[in-house]
């Protein structure tokens, strides 16, 4: 039944093409798995019984970077494994978001050492921080909903047609991203 | 559980010769032997009866560089006896540049963490089958956990691009 | 027969059922290992450095972050080793306190690999039940400290501070209603015939291997090595318990299996005769040189300036060196502390379990197929923040 039921037949529903489709993509957000460490338990916790994170749209965490919109880095960075990390980024396609969780992710947290990176957005651009030492599955989710938010507000022209090679390259040097070939 | 005391004075019955210093600390025996004497000192600690070590627990190093002290490494052996519950840590005196001969042939769980050593302190073990960096890329400069290498490392205030490891990193 | 070609294949650090950021180079004929190559050290943080520039009190909140399925294991491990460098002893409810809390952790610790051992076969009704019963513990867990996954409640000397009725009342409930659990579970895989068939016979280790390759813990016991540190070594009053250890045959994945799952049961029985004998008495050993509590600095000059003193510079602890160790979630969890007089830990090594069985994983895989590789990983329990570190 649901709001189907009330509505009178024949009804025309106006609205911004990009109202339609910012609607679309806000709700139903997948993520990616980059658990690193301990905040990747609390992101488990987020997405299992307790808190579930499937009724805010967000129903399987994929493995698969080819198939997910967003990636939530959990966990602290190391200068080992920030090649991987941008490796995967560039993997998924337009558009996505990136939200950096806890505070190993934000700044490098209590580690100033000389083996992890200060934060993630040392190599990758952010769109939330979530900060925490681990954030609670609460704030896992309502860092969620300010991605929707951003999501339902996004206009075409941010995130650019890429047609020829020159746009590709102009991209690229614009986010500082290397391909190869 | 026989006692600290007792340990001590079987080891020193033995080898009176290759002990440098022996003591007991807190209920467990502390002893440490000549580097030339390492191999002869732990057959001799998993054959006898009342002693057999038979588990090799953990291998470190300890960094004595601020007291300018030669030979300028301690590496520590850590050891424990199943059958007869008491423990023992063994450890040896190596200076920069020198080797240590390696304890894998009768332990295999030396294999990791002589490697470890090897990376955080540069202690070279002679007869490991393995010996490369573990915890650190392939190709780096460094040996963190000395004393002189700062805990930020060199590079801490400029920003990091993953560019520079990349190659060093896919190998292995 | 043809011949297999041979190909190598990047088992990598970026994947759903390496728990962690584990890396596997492995070489392959057919479907068949033939070389497999554990490459650690991408969470690798530099906690025992970093150890070296905080004071011993500073250093607690780091050791949480080893072993993050099961955190208090680890304070209690160091807040050990600190005191037996100092020699100073520690009152009774602050030692039963003690053993609760690590109890808990360590059921926390095994929920979550039985949720995720059995997620990567398939399984994947087993998660959602095992994190449920995990949100009922991280109740009583902030109860007593204020902190769900890093609680560091640990302190040296006793804990941080008292427990109330609502802990108490907690605690009982969730004695009462967990067996029953644990039957659930039972009945979901120990006698279902895919769980069995996947891990009966996979990577057996002998008696004397498991011993020559340092395997403690669960992983040991399942090849017979009768060795748990709160039997041999006993510390924090484990020795007015009693519990049994289950040690196994025949030394592969089932037998882990069904160790970890009676350790269930055990635990369980621990703070069952804990929570009911809970001693009165203060949770803090008074001694002057360490932190005074809370409400004596506020009214005593004496103890502020002690509060100043430890907070600002440290106490000293003897010239000397130790080694103390506790029974993890994993096996066998240890601190080597050298001190050379001063505030700080001259020298912090940790020894963690899960370091050592990866470094035997290529003795166990090498032989099977890929799919085992996953079932063996699950078996091992491994944690990748304490093989790092």
């Amino acid at each position: 039944m649901g709001i189907e039921y009330y509505l009178p037949e024949g009804s025309i529903l106006t609205t911004t093409l990009e109202k339609l489709v910012g609607w679309g993509r806000k709700n139903s957000v997948w993520p990616c798995t980059f658990g690193l460490a301990c905040c990747a338990i609390e992101m488990m916790a987020t997405s299992l019984s307790h808190y579930d994170i499937a009724r805010f749209g967000s129903e399987v965490f994929r493995p698969s970077p080819r198939q997910s919109d967003l990636m939530i880095v959990a966990g602290t960075l190391t200068k080992k494994m920030s090649p991987m990390v941008k490796r995967i980024y560039e993997q998924i396609s337009d558009p996505k978001w990136v939200i950096a969780m806890g505070a190993c992710a934000s700044c490098g947290g209590v580690f100033q050492s000389y083996a992890v990176v200060q934060g993630v957005d040392q190599v990758i651009p952010v769109d939330v921080y979530l900060p925490g030492c681990p954030p609670r599955p609460e704030g896992l989710l309502a860092a969620l909903m300010k991605i929707q938010e951003k999501a339902g507000k996004e206009r075409f022209r941010d995130r650019p047609d890429i047609i020829t090679e020159k746009d590709i390259d102009k991209y690229c040097k614009e986010r500082n991203i290397k391909i190869a070939g | 559980m026989a006692k600290a005391k007792d340990i001590i004075k079987l080891i020193q019955k033995k080898h009176k010769k290759a002990i440098i210093e022996a003591e007991e600390f807190r209920g467990d025996p502390v002893v440490k032997v000549k580097k030339e004497k390492l191999i002869e000192v732990c057959e001799y600690l998993i054959k006898e009866k009342k002693l057999a070590y038979n588990l090799l627990v953990d291998v470190t190093a300890v960094d004595f560089l601020p007291y300018k002290r030669t030979p300028r490494f301690d590496v520590v052996y850590i050891l424990v006896s199943i059958d007869n519950e008491h423990r023992l840590i063994l450890k040896t005196e190596v200076d920069e540049g020198e080797k240590v001969p390696s304890v894998y042939h009768l332990w295999k769980s030396a294999n990791f963490p002589e490697r470890e050593t090897y990376d955080m302190f540069g202690i070279e073990f002679e007869g490991h089958p393995d010996l490369r960096r573990l915890l650190m890329w392939p190709g780096y400069e460094y040996h963190p956990l000395r004393k002189d290498f700062p805990t930020k490392g060199y590079d801490f205030d400029e920003k990091w691009d993953p560019e520079t490891i990349k190659e060093n990193v896919i190998q292995y | 027969m043809a011949a297999e070609r041979k190909w190598k294949l990047h088992f990598g650090p970026h994947h759903p059922s390496t728990h962690g950021v584990l890396r596997i180079e492995l070489e392959l004929e057919g479907e068949k290992v033939v070389k497999a190559t554990p490459i650690i050290g991408q969470l690798h943080r530099g906690i025992e450095k970093i150890a070296e520039d905080f004071t011993f009190h500073q250093a607690i909140p780091l050791t949480d972050r080893l072993d993050y399925t099961a955190a208090s294991l680890n304070n209690l491990g160091y807040v050990l080793a600190v005191e037996k460098l100092l020699g100073i002893e520690v009152p009774k409810r602050a030692q039963y306190l003690r053993v609760i809390i690590s109890e808990l952790s360590r059921i926390m610790g095994h929920h979550l690999w039985i949720g995720s051992a059995a997620l990567d076969l398939g399984a994947m009704t087993v998660v959602f039940y095992a994190f449920a019963d995990r949100e009922i513990i991280m109740e009583c867990i902030e109860a007593a400290s204020g902190g769900r996954l890093t609680p560091t409640y640990m302190r040296i000397g006793g804990v941080a501070k008292d427990v109330d009725e609502k802990f108490i009342e907690k605690v009982k409930y969730f004695v009462d209603m967990f067996p029953e659990k644990i039957d659930g579970y039972e009945t979901l895989l120990t006698d279902n015939i895919i769980w069995r068939q996947r891990n009966e016979d996979l990577a057996v280790i002998s008696y004397d291997e498991a011993i020559n390759l340092g395997l403690t813990g669960a992983v040991g016991r399942a090849s017979g090595v009768n060795y748990d540190v709160r039997k041999a070594f006993p510390y924090s009053s484990y020795e007015d318990f009693d519990f049994e250890v289950p040690v196994g045959t025949k030394g592969d994945a089932f037998d882990r299996y069904m160790c970890r799952m009676e350790e269930f049961r055990q635990s369980t029985r621990i703070i069952k005769q804990a929570i009911e004998n809970l001693p009165d008495g203060p949770v803090m050993a008074d001694i002057p040189f360490l932190n005074p509590p809370q409400e004596k600095v506020r009214t005593d000059i004496d103890a502020l300036i002690r509060r100043f003193k430890f907070v600002l510079e440290g106490f000293h602890a003897p010239k000397g060196e130790v080694y103390q160790s506790v029974e993890g979630s994993k096996g066998e969890l240890g601190f080597y502390l050298y001190s050379d007089g001063g505030s700080k830990p001259y020298r912090c090594k940790i020894k963690s379990p899960c370091y050592i069985h990866v470094s035997a994983l290529p003795e166990m895989i090498e032989g099977y197929m890929i799919s085992d590789i996953i079932t063996a990983i699950g078996g091992l329990d491994i944690v990748l923040g304490e093989i790092d570190r």
